[in-house]
């Protein structure tokens, strides 16, 4: 590919001197943290929010806003990566991993890939390898605040190894499936697994 | 639809208009063109002579059938795109492009649509107009666009000559006030597309994420089902 006439490059990220931690494709976003979503923002009350791990599951489990709190907490903290090419360093979370929930309700033998719900209708698909293993959580704060509305309050999923649309907002339900089927990007365009490592962007990306 | 791939390709720059330092209109030639849908968007990505790479997402405003792809272009504070796009590219120079891409903030002509734009948001509602006009599609859409001034919107001329809303937030319109659009004003136009097509099918949102929250709310309170809505929103969170 061509050399861009005139270009150098801010090179935010190696100037920092974390490029290491910078994805192929990716810029260093600062402490901005933009929003992008893509249907009208959905306004919950905490209190009525629950979470439910069914399908594929020996025991289909809800849990309560509150029963949720109850569980032994989880802290992240590091990166995000988004597939429109803003990464955020050393974003904190809590809330409680999805290990705890899944030991709950026990993966059945054929369980392979999960689908993410939100109250919205938005779904997202991903390998169930990608969220056990203390690699995903539901999380209900950020940086030390409550998560807002626009970041996918008061429950998100939170995936931060794959691109961000993966992390689901205003998560409600994670269905456990033997077949991996795409869910609202990735029928629109949007890779299956989304790795920033392997810049898996677009359906058809490695 | 994005098809199963869309590889990237390279695109040489035709023309770059630069009207007031803070928008820039670039028009493209694109190797190996793919048509697609008023709504989507291209990614331009820069590349230095060591290989180090900078890429951005630009919504597309052109008419898929122009033989160039054109791109307004914000220039953003710090943007390291943009900056280029601004201060450096000129016509005759080589961007490696990748797209048409999206396949959710698309209009096909097909449903009873109306699109709220605020600032450069307006870009992808002008892909969708000029479409609209050259399809006979005109009377399924309805364009409402904002901005501070007639003079910061992208495209004012042009979206008043095609028939959309304009509203000004920071200055007297005519004989109306500045203010951002009112729900009886958006009920209204609603109101007409509605009579004349049918009920609302889809809805299109576009604009900084305060703006999509108004424009949301805006929508739902003329008359419009928020399951409707497809947004597109760019920019942080204060």
């Amino acid at each position: 590919m061509p050399v861009t006439r005139g270009f150098t490059g801010k090179r935010r990220a190696e100037q920092a001197g974390r490029a290491d931690r910078l994805p192929p494709g990716q810029y260093d976003v600062g402490r901005e943290w933009p929003t992008l979503t893509a249907e009208a923002t959905p306004h919950l009350v905490p209190e009525q929010c629950s979470i439910t791990v069914d399908g594929l599951v020996e025991t289909p489990t809800t849990w309560s806003w509150q029963q949720l709190h109850e569980l032994p907490g989880s802290a992240y903290e590091g990166d995000i990566h988004c597939v429109t090419t803003w990464s955020r360093f050393d974003t904190s979370f809590r809330g409680v991993s999805l290990d705890v929930l899944l030991e709950a309700a026990g993966p059945g033998p054929e369980a392979a890939y999960v689908v993410a719900h939100s109250t919205t209708g938005y779904a997202t698909n991903l390998p169930l390898a990608d969220v056990t293993d203390g690699r995903a959580w539901v999380v209900w704060e950020a940086d030390g605040k409550p998560l807002s509305d626009e970041h996918g309050g008061p429950l998100r999923l939170l995936v931060p190894h794959l691109y961000f649309w993966k992390s689901a907002k205003w998560v409600e339900r994670i269905e456990l499936t033997d077949v991996d089927r795409p869910g609202f990007w990735e029928t629109h365009g949007y890779h299956d697994r989304g790795d920033p490592w392997l810049e898996q962007r677009y359906q058809g990306d490695p | 639809m994005t098809g199963p791939s869309t590889p990237w390709t390279t695109a040489t720059v035709v023309e770059v208009d630069r009207p007031d330092g803070r928008l820039a209109r670039v028009r493209l030639d694109v190797d190996g063109r793919e048509e697609g849908l008023p709504g989507q968007h291209y990614v331009v990505r820069l590349r230095a002579p060591d290989d180090y790479t900078a890429q951005r997402s630009y919504s597309v405003a052109s008419d898929p059938a122009d033989p160039l792809v054109e791109l307004m272009v914000e220039r953003m504070p710090d943007g390291e795109v943009s900056g280029h796009v601004h201060d450096v590219l000129e016509p005759g120079d080589v961007l490696e492009v990748r797209g048409p891409l999206g396949g959710w903030f698309t209009w096909d002509g097909s449903t009873t649509a109306v699109a709220v734009g605020g600032g450069s948001g307006v870009v992808p509602l002008v892909a969708m107009l000029r479409y609209a006009a050259r399809t006979g599609t005109a009377d399924r859409l309805r364009v409402v666009a904002v901005g501070k001034t007639l003079d910061a919107l992208p495209y004012a001329e042009e979206l008043l000559a095609a028939g959309a809303s304009v509203f000004t937030t920071r200055e007297n319109l005519g004989s109306r006030v500045a203010a951002p659009p009112y729900p009886e004003e958006v009920g209204e136009l609603v109101e007409d597309l509605v009579a004349r097509s049918g009920p609302v099918e889809a809805a299109y949102v576009c604009g900084s994420a305060g703006f999509a929250t108004f424009a949301t709310r805006l929508l739902g309170e003329s008359g419009v089902r928020l399951d409707r809505v497809r947004v597109e929103q760019f920019g942080p969170t204060s």
